[in-house]
């Protein structure tokens, strides 16, 4: 990336050799011309992709492991193991859906049908009690096998019709798993308890290896997990750098193409849904010995969608880029749980979106001047005429950064904060403001210049209204909201996620 | 066969071969043979059914009836891979590029066929998975630099989609030879290409036979490719063999001309 010697301009290319067609000296030189992505994700990709993969692999894996020694606080640990658990997942569902591109959202039955393959051969629930070392072969064999047998729609389904058909599957599964405990066939004999219905499996054994059980959760299972990781990731890069993953992409470029080419397209997409389903199987059969007991609950549609969020954002198809949207996602919806948490990550974002976004300087000073006048008059008016409308109190969860700091003084004296949310009129002002609020947004959408840059100040303010009054208070309705904002900006800021190659379909 | 005064057994051979879609019959009896080290021609003007010759050859489409012989083994109900892994290859008319894998890896992806080592030898860098992929490698080095510089050095890295449209042409070619077939089927090489490229695909389509030693199918609207390069020339239209011979003898078969332009043309000429 030199850039002390300008390139000639196409016109005043030096005829010094003879001008060759498509051997110039200007297609020569491109790589001095050519910019990867800019900024910060530029940065940073450019620096994994000169890192050899064995050393992000193990300062990966090593951070990982470091977690637990470094801390004894259970919960630290238990988002470890959590997250290396989601992780996994992120890595099986890439294989379908970001190498050979097939569109698969029933991926989480076979996560929840190696969970409850594991706990009936290792719980009191049949009495079964299986050594680890077979169980967990068989859990991740039985998956795959599944993996061939649900990816079979692939071969006369794409696109649309085999997501939806792959649905179905993984609601047969959820409406299994719950209704399981009465089970019959066909209307014959008795019934019998097969899944343990809506209250699941409990008890389920933890692993057995070597002799030792692998009780001490959440510790042990950051180490299963980080070992699993490792084998899969190695067979993953492997794979994906070997003919077959270059079918996989190939396929999902042009089938027919790939088909024409010498390669068995419909064998290779039950290879990737079994090849993924592997995963799934491994990942669930910790599912169940980690938390001990598997629940219908578990493997339903939002958690398909939380898998499918960390693919996207860590970018389809790049192994790196999904394990890193896999930490990001699980580790930000963590820390959304606690509101205070939140409420540092809602200004934060905010603040750096405008930083990002408003540009000329000038501009971003009378955009932030704005911001600030407008809620400390807002603030003073209401202040003035309805002294219980800003005397609301801005702390929420147990663990306080702002309750009466530096941070809170700001935020008293800029929004308006109509207190006591217990009550139902309260709640009223936020909901409207939250409705304000999009409808905001989307006029900022539409119209533009000066008009945006004005619209945006009173739409960033009633956004923190909604959120100091309202969304706050509700957690989980807000960590899918907040997720599903950071999606979009993120999307609309890279579109193919962080660490993904740009794609183009038709040219 | 008489044209050739040979009686070479033909590499590839077409036996009466029919195909209709919803009661229009694209293809009706047709009968064409490739001798080995052959470059023949298909020619005819727009819907007579050449490309449809192409996708029932590849096993695209399955024909009513009629036979496909490669070699004397008939490709009749091999699935489309099945039939690249028996030896032909073909490219496409409207260019089908995995556009957003690299040019090496487009070249390395054809020749999926050619290699045999198992998923899990892959997946664990076995020996075998080694040196196949050293191979594939090297072939893909080798086919690429058929093409002299174009489609060498920095450009084996790039996207496939980064390439120019002659480009796109040659590396498509580069992709069949990939799969290391006996007969190329070569569907428009020169469609949207400039004066200068025309006549190199034309000398390329000759290198391809001499140096490649590849038997060559051709369907091509351009007729100084045609001349220039076709032992024998096949005219077809509505999917009838209407002329079959060399070049100036199907030129100038009323027939043809009249396919082409119409019958007071024919009458005129």
């Amino acid at each position: 990336m030199s850039t002390e010697t300008p390139p000639p301009a196409p016109g005043s290319a030096k005829p010094a050799t003879s001008p060759q067609i498509g051997a110039d000296e200007w297609v020569q030189r491109s790589g001095e011309r050519t910019t990867g992505p800019g900024g910060l994700f530029g940065y940073a990709s450019r620096t994994a992709g000169r890192t050899p993969a064995f050393v992000l692999l193990l300062v990966f894996v090593g951070v990982a492991c470091a977690i637990p020694l470094l801390t004894s606080n259970g919960y630290v640990i238990g988002v470890d193991a959590d997250t290396m658990l989601y992780v996994l997942l992120a890595m099986g569902l890439n294989v379908a859906v970001g190498w050979a591109g097939l569109l698969d959202l029933g991926y989480i039955a076979f996560y929840g049908f190696a969970a409850y393959l594991y706990a009936e051969l290792s719980s009191g629930h049949y009495d079964i009690h299986w050594p680890t070392w077979q169980s967990v072969p068989l859990v991740i064999a039985a998956t795959i096998l599944l993996g061939f047998v649900l990816g079979s729609p692939s071969l006369r389904l794409s696109g649309d019709y085999l997501a939806i058909v792959t649905l179905f599957f993984l609601e047969i599964f959820n409406n299994f798993t719950t209704n399981g405990y009465a089970w019959n066939w066909l209307g014959l004999g008795a019934t019998h308890d097969i899944t343990g219905g809506p209250t699941g499996i409990t008890n389920v054994d933890p692993f057995r290896i070597f002799g030792r059980v692998l009780d001490n959760r959440p510790t042990d299972y950051v180490w299963v997990a980080a070992a699993g990781f490792t084998v899969i990731a190695v067979l993953f890069h492997y794979v994906n750098r070997s003919r077959t993953g270059r079918a996989w992409r190939a396929l999902r470029d042009d089938p027919l193409a790939a088909e024409m080419m010498g390669m068995p397209v419909k064998w290779l997409m039950l290879l990737a849904f079994a090849v993924g389903a592997g995963v799934a199987g491994f990942a669930g059969a910790m599912n169940g010995a980690y938390y001990q007991g598997v629940f219908p609950d578990t493997f339903t549609f939002p958690l398909l969608i939380t898998i499918y969020a960390m693919v996207v954002l860590g970018g389809v198809g790049s192994l790196g880029g999904v394990v890193l949207g896999a930490v990001v996602i699980n580790v930000l919806l963590e820390v959304l749980r606690t509101p205070d948490h939140a409420r540092w990550i809602f200004y934060a974002a905010l603040l750096i979106g405008v930083l990002v976004k408003v540009r000329p300087w000038r501009l971003l000073a009378a955009v932030l001047g704005g911001l600030v006048v407008f809620g400390v008059v807002v603030n003073q008016i209401v202040g003035e005429t309805w002294a219980r409308g800003v005397a609301g109190p801005i702390a929420v969860g147990p663990t306080s950064f702002t309750k009466n700091g530096f941070f809170a003084t700001l935020i008293r004296h800029w929004q308006v904060l109509p207190g006591n949310t217990y009550e139902a009129n309260d709640y009223r002002i936020g909901n409207y403001a939250f409705v304000v609020a999009i409808v905001l947004v989307l006029a900022c959408t539409v119209v533009k210049g000066w008009k945006r840059w004005t619209l945006l100040v009173p739409t960033i303010w009633v956004a923190a209204f909604a959120w100091e009054n309202v969304l706050i208070e509700q957690a989980p309705t807000t960590r899918p909201l907040f997720l599903g904002v950071v999606l979009i900006v993120l999307m609309a800021a890279r579109p193919a996620g962080l660490f993904g190659q740009n794609r183009v379909e038709i040219v | 066969m008489s044209e050739n005064g040979s009686d070479r057994k033909p590499l590839l051979e077409l036996r009466e071969l029919s195909i209709s879609f919803g009661g229009l019959k694209v293809i009706d009896r047709l009968d064409l043979h490739v001798n080995e080290h052959e470059i023949v021609s298909v020619i005819g003007p727009n819907g007579a059914g050449k490309t449809t010759v192409f996708n029932l050859i590849t096993g695209v489409f399955e024909p009513d009836v009629g036979d496909i012989l490669l070699e004397g083994e008939s490709l009749i109900g091999l699935s489309p891979h099945k039939v690249t892994q028996r030896g032909v290859a073909r490219t496409f008319q409207t260019l089908r590029l995995f556009l957003n894998m690299t040019v090496k890896e487009n070249v390395m992806a054809a020749q999926y066929g050619r290699t045999k080592a198992t998923l899990l030898e892959q997946m664990l860098r076995l020996p075998r998975a080694r040196r196949e992929e050293r191979r594939m490698n090297e072939v893909a080095e080798e086919k690429l630099g058929f093409f002299g510089e174009r489609l060498m050095g920095y450009r084996w890295n790039q996207p496939a989609y980064s390439l120019s449209y002659a480009n796109r042409r040659r590396l498509e070619i580069a992709r069949a030879t990939a799969t290391q077939p006996r007969i190329l089927l070569l569907d428009e090489p020169a469609a949207g290409m400039n004066p200068v490229e025309t006549h190199e695909i034309t000398e390329l389509i000759g290198k391809l036979r001499d140096e490649g030693g590849y038997t060559i199918l051709l369907i091509e609207h351009d007729m100084h490719v045609v001349e220039g390069i076709s032992d024998r020339v096949v005219a077809l239209d509505h999917g009838v063999k209407i002329s079959e011979g060399t070049f100036d003898s199907v030129a100038t078969d009323p027939r043809v001309v009249e396919a082409y332009l119409g019958t007071s043309a024919a009458v005129t000429k």
